[in-house]
């Protein structure tokens, strides 16, 4: 089941691709957290990866934190190995932490049908936002930036303008 | 001709395949019906060398041969675009270039 809007962060505690264990306490100094459901595999992730970095390097003075998690089944997955995530976010430059979920227990808390999948946080980590980044994969075919209008909203003290969309993207992969 | 379309359920983007290939069908003037084939299982994928979901396949040649030797397997496919950005969906280029 999908966490509702209004919904208080469920908690976690996960080791993260530069080898520091994250939790949700970790970020109770910004105003807003957007836990993103992610990997490395899916080219729908891949195709939002750029925007993923924009966001945080364009919202990150402002009191905003973006959290990647990866729940993936890298047995069946190999792709998103620890060691794979490690590789990828040192490669494409990752300036969002980037953790993994290993026993799938934070996923299922959360409910992530899709990778990409977002789950924005106000300042009392209640769910004000959920679905996806924008509009379209293809960032030439964008007209509404979700994520970004979420935020400009909430940043603002205002709700956003669109509280739910649905998540495009592979689906997460669970183990059998 | 024989177009194909191999699909996972897993991915979402096979309706857009869909309908893309069929849009380049009709631009091209060709009377072609897609043929829908789905992959369900692990082995299935190894037995159709399918490298993710979509695949897409005129007479047998795949529109996209690089990626064709991804090993098999039930996922989605990443396709490369010519300017180096990543999609789940082949260029219409790339879908008339296999056309021709």
């Amino acid at each position: 089941m999908t966490l509702a809007l209004g919904t208080r962060a469920p908690s976690f505690s996960l080791p993260g691709v530069d080898g520091a264990t994250r939790a949700l306490d970790d970020y109770a100094d910004v105003d807003a957290l957007a836990v993103v459901w992610s990997c490395n595999h899916c080219p729908y992730v891949q195709a939002w990866e750029d925007r993923m970095m924009a966001v945080q390097r364009d919202y990150g003075a402002r009191g905003f934190r973006l959290v990647a998690i990866n729940s993936n089944d890298a047995e069946r997955y190999p792709a998103d190995s620890f060691e794979a995530m490690q590789r990828r976010a040192r490669e494409r430059g990752f300036n969002f932490d980037y953790l993994l979920d290993e026993d799938q227990s934070v996923a299922r808390a959360y409910g992530p049908e899709r990778t990409p999948e977002v789950f924005l946080f106000d300042s009392d980590r209640r769910l004000v936002y959920h679905g996806a980044i924008d509009d379209s994969y293809d960032e030439q075919g964008v007209q509404v930036h979700y994520l970004r209008d979420a935020l400009d909203a909430l940043l603002d003290g205002r709700e956003p303008p669109v509280a739910e969309t649905p998540p495009v993207g592979c689906s997460v992969k669970w183990r059998n | 001709m024989k177009v194909e379309l191999l699909y996972w359920r897993g991915c979402p983007s096979y309706p857009e395949a869909q309908r893309l290939i069929e849009e380049v069908l009709a631009r091209a003037g060709v009377e072609a019906a897609v043929e829908l084939r789905e992959v369900e299982s692990d082995e299935q994928a190894a037995r159709l060398r399918f490298p993710g979901s979509p695949t897409i396949r005129i007479d047998g040649r795949d529109v996209d041969p690089v990626g064709a030797e991804t090993p098999p397997g039930l996922t989605c496919r990443l396709y490369h675009l010519p300017d180096g950005r990543i999609s789940p969906l082949p260029t219409r280029e790339q879908i008339d270039a296999a056309l021709a």
